[in-house]
């Protein structure tokens, strides 16, 4: 099974033919993702030839899906086209879109989620600013380097791309059903709850990590969700206990966060809600290691 | 990016909202002549991007030119909550009848903006909508639609504005969103948004954060940065394109992806527990750094006299530890060459892509500064244990 992307999953890689498109679609293949096409509308109807494997460029997310039965997209297009980009897999219909983009304008990210609801669309976004997901020995869409660890039981949702990494280093022995990275951008499509949620569905999950950074409200929400919802056992890390206070948004926007935000917070929410949760990556991982052995 | 308020209501001029005639000044001298310009009663603000400066004193009202020359001798150079004050802003004055507030934001948690507004303005809109949340309108906005006359008019309503004043706060608000959207902002809020005893409505203070991943589209941002107020190693690893923050530590931190950086700023704390070992900075050379990049880095933290000992680490993912490892030998060669002989330890963790061609590279330098240590905490241990000696 794993979440949201498998061994079946067709991925298609809007900027494909760019700079980081190329090298990471490269990266992908390698990785054994199912990859069957790009998109971009100057380059339809040629092929890119990735060591031997020939894949045709398409006009738009429409065409390759109808032509490749493509159910997952991956964005590379620089920021200021990545509005658009977005806007175009959604209104495709396809039920993936992960976006990679960095420096992503945050009104650009909120109008198209508000698209995206008012839509109706089924699309699920991750990112943008993310490294992606990977199920680990079935498919990998985005940056997460394929080789750090095996297929395993343990599901990992984060905001950090390298955090990501660690973690997945650090758990390697037991090994990922799913590596979901969401990214640390103010606005993102797949929050920590949308993953929490699908991991406790998943039958080849067992037991799930959950990395959190300083900012916003969103692990003290996933804290709610978790009692509410999870009967897997979680454990969390939150980076950024010793970070100096960030940007502001001044303050009509404490009004709306209601915490403040800090790392302590965010900790003692999770610890609520009967997760455990680690000082450092390693303690965390080896809270996981132990929770793993008394399944 | 925090704007200062004459640059917010410079921002609001330029999207037709009312404000006050004025201008900002660096000298008393400098004030005395916009005040003379201005004539008659005048108000010196002191700029500061932090709130409570009226009653830390940094508000002054004058009578003329010569009051305001003074004032303004005063109010330069003051200390507020830990921010000298180098500038001041020079208005005309505005009799008051009544103080509402007003202010468009990103709502993180809601995935889209928010309107807030109220009748209870020129006080903190945090003690309002605790004392008294039935004074506080909060509507959300669909950020695809924005804010046309019909919802400016429906907040107007929800939030029980005087109908004497509803047709002139309905304008401020749809150009306020207008301004908002236009210049990619992520706050804007008046407060107060004040009623004059002649029943003119006008913005007396402009709050202003923008989005700096938006850079790309605002050219003109870019100069409203504070160049001047910025720490001088945070200028100079902005100008080489790094992400620094400079901390009040003395163990110099450099890694890869701001999660990790954030995280290795906690395991160093953690090490430097009685100690008295604490992060000198935060430094991400983000994904895929080259040798350039890291040689960059290195060289700014170690071109900070607090720093004790340097802890670089790094989880290659797409960054290759080669490289990095490159980065630091070249580094070291480069400021010894330069004559700037380096005598700070360096503890170096690397992990991921390419990490054993990394250590490789590491060990055949076989730089005496160089310790390589191959976990997260204990390289955490060494560098906070390096700089406690006091090397």
């Amino acid at each position: 099974m794993a979440v949201w992307l498998t061994e079946s999953s067709k991925v298609i890689v809007q900027g494909m033919t760019g700079a980081e498109g190329s090298k990471h679609t490269r990266r992908m293949l390698a990785a054994g993702t199912n990859v069957v096409g790009g998109v971009n509308p100057r380059k339809a109807g040629t092929q890119v030839d990735f060591d031997g494997t020939k894949l045709p460029v398409f006009a738009s997310v429409a065409e390759a899906i109808e032509q490749t039965g493509a159910d997952t997209s991956v964005i590379f297009v620089p920021p200021a086209g990545t509005r658009s980009a977005t806007l175009e897999a959604i209104d495709a219909q396809i039920p993936l879109a992960v976006v990679i983009t960095e420096g992503v304008p945050v009104h650009d990210t909120a109008n198209f989620w508000a698209h995206l609801q008012s839509a109706g669309s089924k699309t699920r976004v991750i990112g943008p600013n993310c490294p992606g997901i990977a199920s680990p020995g079935k498919s990998n869409a985005g940056i997460i380097p394929a080789d750090i660890t095996g297929p395993g039981k343990i599901g990992l949702v984060s905001k950090s791309g390298t955090l990501t990494y660690q973690m997945m280093y650090e758990l390697r022995d037991i090994g990922f059903s799913t590596c979901i990275g969401i990214g640390g951008d103010p606005v993102i499509g797949t929050t920590h709850i949308d993953a929490l949620a699908a991991f406790e569905a998943d039958p080849e999950t067992a037991a799930i990590v959950m990395i959190g950074e300083i900012g916003g409200d969103a692990e003290e929400r996933a804290a709610d969700f978790i009692r509410a919802n999870v009967r897997k056992p979680v454990v969390g890390y939150i980076a950024g206990f010793t970070a100096p206070p960030g940007k502001t948004m001044g303050h009509a926007g404490a009004i709306i966060s209601g915490s403040a935000g800090t790392a302590d917070a965010k900790k003692l929410a999770l610890e609520a809600a009967g997760v455990r949760v680690g000082k450092t990556p390693t303690e965390t991982a080896n809270l996981m290691r132990d929770l793993v052995k008394a399944l | 990016m925090d704007l200062y308020e004459y640059q917010g209501r410079a921002l609001f001029a330029k999207h037709g909202l009312p404000v006050l005639g004025g201008g900002v000044a660096e000298t008393p001298e400098e004030a005395r002549a916009i005040a003379e310009e201005l004539g008659g009663r005048v108000v010196i603000k002191a700029q500061v991007k932090v709130g409570g400066r009226g009653k830390a004193g940094g508000v002054k009202l004058a009578e003329g030119a010569d009051e305001a020359t003074s004032h303004a001798t005063n109010i330069l150079g003051m200390d507020i909550k830990g921010h000298t004050v180098h500038k001041v802003m020079v208005t005309t004055t505005a009799d008051i009848a009544e103080e509402y507030y007003f202010s468009y934001l990103l709502d993180r948690a809601n995935r889209t903006f928010l309107c807030i507004a109220s009748v209870a303005g020129g006080m903190e809109i945090e003690t309002v909508a605790h004392d008294a949340p039935e004074k506080v309108a909060k509507v959300a906005i669909d950020a695809a639609k924005g804010v046309d006359e019909a919802l400016a008019r429906a907040i107007v309503e929800q939030a029980q504005f005087p109908a004497d004043v509803a047709d002139q706060v309905v304008s401020i608000a749809v150009k306020l969103w207008q301004a908002f959207i236009a210049e990619d902002a992520t706050l804007v809020e008046v407060n107060p948004l004040a009623k004059t005893t002649d029943g003119t409505v006008l913005c007396l203070d402009a709050k202003v954060t923008l989005d700096e991943n938006a850079g790309f589209r605002h050219a003109d941002h870019e100069e409203l940065e504070d160049k001047a107020a910025a720490d001088p190693l945070e200028q100079a690893a902005k100008a080489k394109n790094l992400n620094y923050v400079k901390l009040d530590g003395n163990v110099g931190i450099i890694g890869n992806g701001a999660g990790l950086v954030m995280s290795t700023l906690d395991v160093v704390a953690y090490a430097g527990e009685g100690l008295g070992s604490k992060p000198a900075n935060f430094l991400d050379i983000g994904g895929g750094a080259s040798a350039q990049v890291m040689a960059n880095g290195l060289e700014i933290v170690l071109g900070d006299p607090d720093v004790k000992s340097v802890f670089v680490n790094v989880f290659g993912g797409i960054t290759a530890c080669d490289a990095v490892a490159n980065g630091i030998v070249q580094a070291l060669q480069l400021l010894k060459d330069r004559g700037e002989a380096v005598a700070k330890p360096l503890v170096v963790r690397l992990d991921g892509n390419n990490a054993e061609e990394g250590r490789r590279i590491l060990d055949d330098a076989a730089n005496p500064l160089i310790e390589r240590v191959d976990t997260m905490d204990g390289a955490a241990r060494r560098a906070a244990e390096l700089a406690a000696s006091g090397v």
